[in-house]
């Protein structure tokens, strides 16, 4: 049942979103100081971050928990399990039957868990209040981005994220419109899970209304390292899901091995066009109160409901 | 069947052995508590045997002249007959460390009506008349309402006792019109309610009633009142008990009286039983997320469960009624699955709760904090626990909404348009009512285990003892093995949907390893898998981090932005916790706020938040019954020659009548 080139293009897959994630991170960070008119960092300084970060030495605080240092390593192997059933390059995924959409869902509202009790574990202020926040945005984006998957699923029927993305590349040019409003859904709900404007500033430490970063304030040395390597490979995870079920073509089907090497480039295209638009977002709006946060992901948990709706009664 | 008759009557020799010595508590927790675990695990094993096994009856010389009691073990028995003894071998070694003298009644009495209660309980599985059905829920009923109230000098643990009972009884009273309906005109075994067909009307009345009385049991909206009084108010491995075995078995008589002995199911009767389930279920982790009571938040998350139990159930039946035998199968499979996950996850939360209450002597999660380093195995162990409920992979919660959710998406096109409307609408809910459980175990979690103490007496909490630490092992293990190895749990669910629908679900086609109920191309989960992925990746990222670079640490005062004047009290509560929730379901609550002005000199913040329900239900529902009994009592003139009178008359009466 697994095949040897379909585990090496697994392997290869993982490692690429690991080593290339921090990229698309600096790449978006670049966009926006080009927006902004700055110079800008380069497309590298995430790498420059995350190895500064790992030479220095961890400072835990006196009651820190075993829990509190074990939930760095726990969420970068979350993301690096989500980045393993994701489709980036080809359809041929030996992991994929292990965990399918739902246990995606499940995979990041894990990870989540794991980040909100180690905010809660020194007992600080800031910690608990970003935990609060952070468990308030996702109990409305995970059913959110549930429903969107369920859309998919509902149009190839089956669940696994592999076998959706084969059925959405075959029936190129059909136009869902159950999908369409299960977009915006998904942007919103990507918007908000990874930390941006308009819901969070993924750029500050001083603002009473942070969520991430208040969580991780008392990571220092390569606990943050792990955690900032986790951040990047979560907005690298959720930009490949939303290719994967919204422009799905040049994902090569099985394990044709020129499909692979063309679906690279591919991929970094859309990466690039849709890491610039992720700038663009962040740039011309503003950051919302925090109470107006539930009412956005409301919305977009409404629409990916209407879009599952809309499949129900259209067909479609 | 020998053996299972056999561990009820130890139980019941154990209890009556309290009796005779009611305060020596050695005897009690070192021998009686243990010999009742070891029954338990017996039972478990008996009835993991009668499963595949063959339908056993057998009739009990006992009870009324010519009214014996009829005993009957089919396959949907032996399921909650396991359940009840896994569950309770964990339960009674906790209890056997938990027990202590002075903690209301002695612990002798505590055995009897603990060994009562559970052999109560395994009787009600096994009754196969109503007549012996309506005897042991009774007894079920009472011996429970003796273990809420063993701390009965408290006023409120007597009200909340009142409360418990009050319901149970007007539940009982709507099985018993129902077994009054089903048994046509023959008598009351359940052979003959199998064999009578009972008009639509009829039936449909019948299943009212079941609805109406197991719900009552189980905690279903609008009945759930008497649950987060109750829960709270008994010992912790009562709540565990209550919580995880006795709303079980509200669940199995009504999937008994909806499978077995009614023979049709109406479409719309699983449509009723689904958007009630979903109520229930949003209603209870919504008040489960601003409670500030560490079990009464439990209390509120069993109700939660029971909705989303009661969601396969209604699910199946729809199923059921069109004919989709798989899909009813894969409905059921969720809701059986999540019935034995939920008595283990709950249970062991439970009694986690119960270790934090004798070290701490302490209730409210604003008292608590960083018990995660003075009580670790505790803290360990709830944490599985708390990721098991929260239904996050790879532990068993997840395996159930797993199923369940499959259960939605492949619904295929039912013939009723508003159907097709309401499948994903209810997907929906069941996702956003997984997706609040996670809210709420963050906060039960992180404000009892973690953070600093908010209190100067938790230095001194001391972690559990080892009868406490083994029951809790063995229920945490549970929740794992649930977890990772759901291919050989369905095969024992099968038989009891072979046994109910006629068609089984068939977990797996590529082997033990990956859960496909319905063929490996639509869906698929290998739990062993993904936990071996995660362990993989975190031991070869710990690995390289320690290769590649040094593994130094300081240890130092919390940064928090480098404000200087912590304190623990600039923590979190469970109401600043909660907060979120209070504002985004307001309509939900009743809420009374009194907010301090910038000028008070010593400010005050309070709030209540409170059920709509008993405003608009039960207080009416209450004065309606106050004023019908005061007109009752113009009856009542207190002299004996009026009462005389009373007696005439309705003698003159009856005698024009007979004549």
């Amino acid at each position: 049942m697994i095949s040897w080139p379909g585990l090496v293009a697994q392997l290869t897959e993982v490692l690429l979103a690991v080593l290339l994630a921090p990229i698309l991170l600096g790449w978006v960070n670049q966009c926006r100081a080009w927006l902004q008119n700055k110079n800008g960092p380069g497309v590298l300084q995430p790498y420059r971050t995350l190895r500064k970060l790992f030479a220095k030495e961890a400072v835990l605080a006196h009651n820190a928990s075993p829990l509190f240092r074990a939930t760095p390593y726990a969420l970068f192997a979350c993301m690096c399990l989500a980045a393993a059933i994701v489709p980036t390059l080809g359809t041929d995924l030996p992991f994929s039957p292990a965990a399918d959409a739902i246990a995606l869902v499940g995979i990041l509202a894990l990870a989540r868990v794991f980040i909100s009790l180690a905010a809660m574990d020194i007992g600080t202020a800031f910690g608990s209040l970003g935990a609060r926040r952070e468990m308030m945005v996702g109990f409305l984006a995970e059913p959110a981005l549930l429903m969107v998957l369920f859309t998919a699923s509902l149009i190839s029927h089956s669940t696994s994220l592999a076998t959706i993305v084969a059925q959405l590349t075959q029936a190129e040019f059909v136009v869902y419109p159950s999908l369409a409003l299960a977009g915006v859904a998904f942007t919103m709900v990507s918007l908000a899970e990874n930390a941006r404007i308009p819901v969070d500033n993924p750029s500050t430490h001083l603002e009473l209304t942070m969520i991430h970063e208040a969580m991780v304030l008392e990571y220092s040395g390569r606990h943050l390292a792990l955690i900032e390597w986790s951040a990047a490979l979560k907005l690298f995870v959720y930009s490949c899901i939303g290719i994967a079920l919204f422009f799905p073509f040049g994902i090569a089907q099985g394990g044709d091995a020129l499909g692979l090497v063309l679906a690279l480039p591919a991929l970094a295209a859309k990466l690039g066009v849709g890491g610039f638009a992720l700038a663009v977002i962040e740039t011309v709006s503003a950051k919302m109160r925090i109470f107006r946060a539930p009412e956005f992901l409301g919305t977009a948990f409404l629409l990916a409901v209407l879009a599952m709706l809309i499949h129900f009664l259209l067909e479609a | 069947m020998q053996l299972i008759l056999g561990v009820i009557a130890l139980w019941l020799v154990l209890g009556i052995a309290g009796v005779f010595f009611p305060r020596n508590l050695l005897l009690v927790s070192r021998v009686l508590f243990p010999a009742g675990a070891l029954g338990a695990l017996l039972l478990a094993a008996a009835a993991l045997d009668a499963l595949g096994g063959e339908i056993q009856s057998r009739v009990l010389p006992l009870g009324l002249p010519d009214l014996p009691f009829h005993l009957r073990l089919d396959a949907l028995s032996a399921f909650f007959l396991l359940l009840l003894g896994a569950v309770t071998a964990g339960i009674s070694v906790f209890a056997a460390g938990y027990f202590r003298r002075g903690e209301g009644t002695p612990p002798g009495l505590q055995c009897l009506y603990y060994h009562l209660f559970i052999a109560s309980m395994a009787l009600v599985l096994l009754a196969d008349d109503a007549y012996a059905f309506m005897v042991f829920w009774e007894t079920m009923a009472l011996s429970s309402y003796f273990l809420v109230t063993s701390d009965h000098a408290k006023a409120e643990i007597r009200r909340a006792g009142f409360l418990y009972l009050l319901i149970a009884h007007v539940g009982a009273i709507g099985i018993l019109l129902c077994f009054g309906l089903l048994h046509g005109s023959g008598d009351y075994t359940f052979d003959n309610m199998r064999a009578v067909q009972l008009a639509p009307v009829a039936a449909t009345v019948a299943f009212a009633l079941a609805l109406f009385g197991f719900g009552a049991k189980a905690g279903m909206l609008p009945l759930h009142v008497w649950l987060p009084e109750a829960h709270p108010a008994a010992p912790s491995p009562v709540s565990a008990l209550m919580s995880a075995v006795m709303l079980k078995t509200a669940i199995y008589g009504l999937l008994r009286v909806l499978f077995d002995l009614l023979h049709t199911q109406v479409w719309w009767w699983g449509v009723v039983i689904l958007v009630l389930g979903l109520a229930t279920a949003l209603y209870g982790v919504v008040f489960s997320a601003v409670q500030s009571d560490m079990k009464r938040l439990l209390a509120y998350s069993s109700i939660e469960n029971i909705g989303f139990i009661l969601v396969g159930i209604g699910l199946a039946v729809i199923f059921q009624s069109y004919g989709m035998r798989a899909l009813a199968a894969l409905a059921l499979t969720a809701a059986l699955y999540h019935a034995i996950n939920h008595a283990y996850f709950k249970s062991l939360l439970f009694l986690a709760t119960g270790s934090v209450l004798h070290a701490t002597r302490e209730r409210a999660l604003g008292k608590l904090g960083g018990l995660i380093h003075r009580m670790p195995w505790v803290a360990w162990l709830a944490l599985v626990g708390t990721l098991a409920i929260a239904g996050l992979p790879p532990l068993n919660g997840f395996v159930s909404e797993w199923l369940m959710l499959q259960a939605f998406l492949f619904t295929p096109n039912l013939p009723h348009p508003y159907l097709n409307m309401l499948i994903p609408v209810a997907a929906a809910a069941i996702a956003l009512a997984t997706a609040l459980a996670g809210y709420v175990m963050v906060k039960f979690y992180g404000v009892v285990f973690l953070g600093q103490p908010r209190e100067p007496s938790l230095a001194s909490a001391h972690d559990a003892g080892t009868w406490e630490r083994a029951g809790l092992v063995w229920l945490a293990a549970g929740c794992i093995a649930l977890g990772i190895a759901p291919v050989a749990v369905i095969g024992v669910i099968d038989s009891v949907t072979g046994q109910l629908l006629g068609k089984t679900l068939g977990a797996s086609a590529t082997g033990w390893m990956f859960l496909t109920p319905i063929g490996p191309e639509r869906a698929s989960y290998a739990p062993l898998l993904f936990l071996l992925g995660i362990l993989a990746v975190w031991l070869l990222t710990w690995l390289a981090v320690r290769r590649f670079y040094h593994g130094r640490v300081r240890r130092a005062p919390p940064w928090d932005c480098g404000f200087p004047a912590q304190t623990a009290r600039m923590q979190d509560t469970a109401e600043g916790f909660g907060q979120p929730i209070r504002q985004v379901f307001e309509p939900f609550f009743r809420m009374q706020r009194e907010l301090p002005t910038p000028f008070d000199a010593a400010p005050r913040y309070r709030v209540s938040v409170e059920d709509h329900l008993w405003y608009w239900l039960y207080l009416p529902l209450a004065r309606v019954t106050n004023a019908l009994t005061r007109v009752v009592t113009l009856l009542q003139r207190g002299r004996i020659s009026v009462y005389l009178m009373y007696s005439f008359v309705t003698l003159l009466v009856l005698l024009l009548f007979v004549r």
